[in-house]
């Protein structure tokens, strides 16, 4: 099926060829109208032409006529006049192929440092990098972030105005910016798959569609950036806990804990290229926090039962972590790793020092490690009163429904 | 493209700083103030007197109504500006990182209009 073709091309290609159009354009609005122009032609054109050996290549070159068209038609405008000229003198040349790929290589990593700008607001850099690096449609966006599509629409539009009003460069930082932009590309990777990934069932797939879009992103930015640390980190960390979606929730759509999860069902091609990724990333020593918790999230998908998990490790890494971002949810994890490999009490003894500081007073998952070590303790009055309280803060149905049962096997135990 | 810098402070602080926090605080503007002459993007810059010297006007209906103080109450108050000449918001957003001002207070960062923005 020819529009089939069409749909797929677009799908992979869009991205770079938007990426290409805006690098010589340096006009968000103009380079997706000139590209919805080259969609309606390819759907007129090919069904009667065929479709092109190089479809990509025909959709470029389609849009920058378009564009051409576009500019001449707005007049004189000067500041216009650069980007015309650039686009004539692309159509002319006939410059090999690779070459091209390398500037749109180039561009694109432009792009990302453009759309996670930290000018733009945090929900904007996400929108903004979801439409024009990836290719998904406002709709899509709009439905992934449960908000109306006119709002997605109009932030979106909003954050294209203010890149090219208050002057956001398209470059790839260098200096002493380089690293603060990179941990906002990197940021804003992780809010992608995070979103993806705390899904509950229900808007399903394109949620689904975030975590691998994330993967793919995290493995752009390293193929151009070249291996960074922290770049590579993420992308193990991602990786390895993609590498569980099939276990994280039993038949009626309730999510399955780790030590209970099927681990017959994790994805190991997966887990293995997540472990080497994290070790690649460790040995160039410059050890960041996305490598820290990518290294923790291997050790659980490297046991290969509950039992065996190397818990004195996870709770040095959490302590390494601590160090770098002492917020008392890093420290949550931490007390309940050191329950594990050094005693329950002793991780119990840790909680309760973070519920005494209050900060974390509307945290349902505060009260249900508690509740879990408590339980475990035998402590089951307590317990019950912890699950209780977490039940009050939870809004998330799955988890709801996970503390419930829990409350209810220990009703029946007292 | 030229970008104001607004710089915003808490006035009621002012009186609290001492003497030599205030010798500081000057000789760090003056310094901030020649090392963006010497490079060659200063446009121009002033600091304000105190919102106790300020009059808001708003005319209606063809009246002046003026009122005594700063247009809005806030607890950080417009008391300076720069106006500078660079390349693109990257540049201007690391001035204003240099600005004392962004120290002690913060410092909004606009981009001025330009003659063909006035065209849209």
């Amino acid at each position: 099926m020819v529009s089939d073709t069409i749909e797929r091309v677009f799908r992979q290609e869009q991205g770079r060829i938007l990426a290409s159009l805006i690098g010589v354009l340096r006009d968000f609005e103009l380079a997706e109208e000139a590209l919805m122009d080259a969609l309606a032609a390819a759907l007129e054109r090919w069904p009667v032409d065929g479709v092109p050996d190089k479809p990509a290549a025909w959709i470029t070159r389609s849009a920058r006529n378009n564009a051409i068209d576009r500019l001449r038609r707005r007049g004189t405008r000067r500041e216009k006049e650069p980007a015309l000229e650039a686009l004539l003198q692309l159509q002319a040349d006939e410059r090999g192929e690779e070459q091209e790929v390398e500037d749109v290589r180039d561009e694109r990593l432009r792009l990302i440092f453009t759309c996670c700008h930290p000018a733009l607001a945090p929900e904007a850099r996400v929108a903004l990098t979801l439409r024009t690096l990836c290719g998904l449609r406002t709709p899509e966006i709009a439905r992934a972030f449960l908000v109306p599509e006119a709002t997605m629409a109009q932030r979106l539009v909003r954050a294209k105005r203010k890149i090219s009003a208050a002057g956001i460069p398209y470059v790839v930082p260098s200096g002493p910016l380089l690293p603060e932009r990179l941990s906002s590309v990197l940021a804003v990777i992780y809010l992608v798959f995070n979103e993806g990934y705390s899904a509950s069932s229900g808007a399903g797939v394109v949620r689904r569609e975030l975590c691998s879009e994330a993967i793919r992103l995290a493995r752009v930015v390293g193929d151009l950036m070249g291996p960074q640390p922290e770049v590579l980190g993420l992308l193990a960390l991602m990786l390895l806990h993609d590498s569980r979606r099939d276990a994280r929730e039993d038949s009626a759509g309730l999510p399955v804990l780790l030590d209970e999860q099927d681990r017959g069902l994790w994805r190991h091609g997966q887990i293995a290229e997540g472990a080497a990724l994290v070790e690649q990333a460790l040995r160039m020593g410059q050890v960041g926090p996305y490598q820290i918790q990518a290294a923790i999230a291997a050790l659980h998908a490297q046991a290969e039962t509950p039992e065996s998990t190397d818990w004195a490790q996870i709770a040095a890494l959490y302590g390494l972590l601590v160090v770098m971002n002492p917020s008392p949810v890093v420290r949550l994890n931490q007390a309940v790793a050191i329950a594990f490999s050094e005693g329950l009490e002793q991780g119990l003894l840790r909680l309760d020092s973070i519920v005494a500081e209050g900060s974390l007073a509307a945290y349902h998952l505060l009260p249900a490690a508690r509740a879990d070590l408590l339980r475990r303790l035998g402590r089951w009055s307590e317990a019950a009163v912890a699950y209780r309280m977490a039940l009050e803060l939870c809004g998330n149905e799955g988890q709801r429904g996970l503390l419930e049962r829990r409350l209810a096997e220990l009703d029946s135990t007292v | 493209m030229q970008y104001m810098l607004l710089i915003y402070g808490a006035e009621a602080e002012r009186p609290q700083m001492s003497p030599e926090q205030m010798g500081e605080m000057m000789s760090a503007y003056m310094a901030f103030t020649e090392s963006i002459k010497s490079e060659g993007i200063f446009l121009a810059g002033d600091a304000l007197k105190g919102i106790d010297t300020a009059t808001t006007v708003r005319v209606r209906e063809g009246a002046a109504l003026h009122t005594d103080g700063p247009f809005a109450a806030t607890k950080e108050q417009l008391g300076g500006y720069y106006l500078i000449d660079v390349p693109d918001l990257d540049k201007a957003l690391e001035v204003a990182a240099r600005l004392p001002g962004s120290w002690y207070g913060s410092v909004e960062v606009r981009p001025v209009m330009s003659p063909e923005d006035y065209g849209n």
